[in-house]
C-alpha cells in the first residue's frame, strides 16, 4: 500500500487493527498500542488480554463504570466484556510465554533488522530501570508487532542494523508499523510493505538497513 | 488452623525485623493497604519487600519506603509517575533494587509455592537481566535459569474468606494474591467480607485455605486506593 501522507497515530492504530485477524487473542502494550483497541471492528471477536490477569477486557471505564478492582496493565480503569475471565499473574504470563496469545503490539525505542527489540531502558546511568512485562510480552506472543515513529526526536532512525539500547528480547519482532512505512522482518530481509508520504528511495537513504521493496504490490 | 484476628496490627505482628515480605496488588488493585499501614505502625524494619511495583503516592508501600523500613525491593516496575519516595531513596543509595521481568517474578513466586527448585524461561534471554545467569538451549530455543522466590510473610487482600480460610478475589485485584499466599511461610490476608462455612461454593474457591494462616476483616472504606494510571509508561510495559 502506498499513501501520499505520513500516518498519524490513529491512522497507524487503524492499520494495525485491520491486520488483526478476527478471533485473535491480543495483548496491546501501554501507550500508542492501546489505541489499536479503538479501531477493532465490533463483532470481530478479537479478545484482549491484559497481563494483570484478564481476558475479554473492554474499553476504558468512565464515570460510574470505574471500579478500583478492574484495571489494565497501565493501571487505568477498564471494563469487562461478556465472556471475560480472570486469573492470577503466574497464569497470565504462562498463557503468554506458552504461546497462547496470537499477537502482541508493543512500542519501541529501537528495533533491529533481525527483529531484536529495545523498549524498556535507555541505558542512561541515572535512569531507574523498570521492565514490567515487556520482556515476557516480546518473546511470548506468536507474533510481536511494533508500533513506533520511524525516527526518534533527534531525527535518528529507530529501525537499526543493531540495537544500541539494552535489549528487551532477541529476534522477536516480526512486523514494524511506523508513520512512514510498514516493514516485515523476514528471512529474506527487511521488506517494505507499505509507504506513507515517503518514497522507497527516501527510506533507503534514511535507514542503514538493507531493504526489499514490495510496497507497490 | 486459620487464625481470625480482630485488628490488622495483630494480623501483621508475625513480621519481624529483616523479614522478606511479599505484598500483593498491582497498583491499587489488590493492595492490602490496611495490612501495610499496620506493618508501618509495627515498626518492623530492614525488610525485603516483593511487590510488582515500589510504591505509589504516599500511602501503603510508598510510606514504608519513605520511613526507611525497607532495605530491598524485588519488583518489575519501580519507576512510575508517583513513585517519588522510592525514587528518592534509590537515588540516595539507601535502598537496594532487584529488578525482575514481571512474568519471571510471578513464576519465581509460583515456583516457590509449588516446590520447584528453579526453571528455565525464555524471558530475558540475551538481555541485561540475564547477565551472569545459566543459559541452556532446549529444542533450539534459549532459556535462562531462574530461582524460586520465597517469603517469610505474604500480605494479601482478597474479597472474602470462609472459616476454613478459603479465599475468593474480585476481578483484577486477584493478580499476585494466590501465588504469594502459597510462597510464604505465613500468609496474612485482609478480606472485605467474612462468609459462613459453606458460604463460598467450593467450585469457586481460588486460594484454598491451607495456604492461609491469618485473616482480618477490613470492611471497605470510601477512599480511593493508592496507585493511579501510569501515564508516564510511554514505551514497553
Amino acid at each position: 500500500m502506498i499513501r501520499d501522507e505520513p500516518l498519524d497515530t490513529d491512522g497507524l492504530a487503524a492499520l494495525v487493527a485491520r491486520d488483526i485477524p478476527p478471533g485473535s487473542v491480543v495483548n496491546l502494550g501501554i501507550g500508542q498500542p492501546t489505541r489499536v483497541s479503538n479501531h477493532l471492528e465490533p463483532g470481530s471477536g478479537v479478545v484482549l488480554h491484559t497481563e494483570n490477569g484478564m481476558l475479554g477486557m473492554g474499553p476504558e471505564a468512565h464515570g460510574d463504570e470505574v471500579d478500583p478492582d478492574l484495571v489494565n496493565a497501565g493501571k487505568v480503569p477498564v471494563t469487562e466484556l461478556p465472556g471475560a475471565s480472570y486469573f492470577h499473574h503466574a497464569d497470565s504470563f504462562a498463557m503468554m510465554r506458552g504461546g497462547h496469545l496470537d499477537i502482541c503490539v508493543l512500542g519501541a525505542f529501537q528495533v533491529s533488522a533481525g527483529g531484536d527489540l529495545a523498549n524498556w531502558h535507555t541505558g542512561a546511568p541515572d535512569a531507574i530501570p523498570a521492565v514490567g512485562g515487556a520482556m515476557d510480552l516480546a518473546i511470548g506472543a506468536r507474533q510481536t508487532f511494533v508500533m513506533m515513529s520511524l525516527l526518534a526526536r533527534d531525527g535518528r532512525p529507530k529501525l537499526v542494523p543493531e540495537c544500541t539500547y539494552p535489549l528487551t528480547g532477541v529476534g522477536c519482532v516480526s512486523r514494524v508499523y511506523t508513520d512512514r512505512a510498514v516493514f516485515d522482518l523476514t528471512a529474506d530481509g527487511v521488506v517494505v510493505r507499505d509507504r506513507f508520504g515517503t518514497s522507497y528511495g527516501e527510506l533507503v537513504e534514511l535507514l542503514d538497513v538493507a531493504l526489499v521493496d514490495r510496497s507497490g504490490s | 488452623m486459620v487464625a481470625f484476628l480482630d485488628t490488622a496490627a495483630e494480623a501483621v505482628s508475625v513480621v519481624g525485623d529483616g523479614a522478606t515480605v511479599m505484598i500483593g496488588g498491582f497498583g491499587g488493585a489488590g493492595q492490602p493497604v490496611e495490612l501495610i499501614e499496620a506493618l508501618l505502625e509495627s515498626g518492623a524494619r530492614d525488610l525485603v519487600v516483593v511487590n510488582n511495583n515500589a510504591g505509589n503516592g504516599d500511602r501503603g508501600l510508598a510510606a514504608l519506603i519513605r520511613e526507611r523500613r525497607v532495605r530491598k525491593v524485588v519488583c518489575s516496575f519501580p519507576r512510575q509517575r508517583d513513585s517519588h519516595h522510592f525514587d528518592a531513596e534509590y537515588r540516595a543509595g539507601r535502598i537496594e533494587l532487584e529488578l525482575v521481568a514481571q512474568g519471571n517474578l510471578a513464576e519465581r513466586i509460583r515456583a516457590a509455592g509449588a516446590g520447584i527448585g528453579g526453571f528455565f524461561t525464555p524471558t530475558g534471554y540475551g538481555t541485561l537481566l540475564a547477565e551472569g545467569k545459566e543459559v541452556r538451549e532446549i529444542d533450539g530455543r534459549h532459556y535462562v535459569l531462574e530461582h524460586p522466590l520465597r517469603a517469610d510473610v505474604a500480605l494479601v487482600a482478597a474479597l472474602a474468606a470462609d472459616p476454613m480460610g478459603n479465599l475468593v478475589y474480585r476481578r483484577t485485584a486477584r493478580n499476585f494474591g494466590p501465588i504469594m499466599a502459597a510462597a510464604a511461610e505465613t500468609t496474612v490476608v485482609q478480606v472485605r467480607e467474612l462468609r459462613t462455612l459453606g458460604g463460598i461454593d467450593p467450585e469457586h474457591v481460588v486460594t484454598p485455605g491451607l495456604y492461609v494462616d491469618r485473616v482480618v476483616h477490613v470492611p471497605p472504606r470510601n477512599t480511593a486506593p493508592t496507585g493511579g494510571p501510569a501515564a508516564d509508561r510511554e514505551e514497553g510495559q
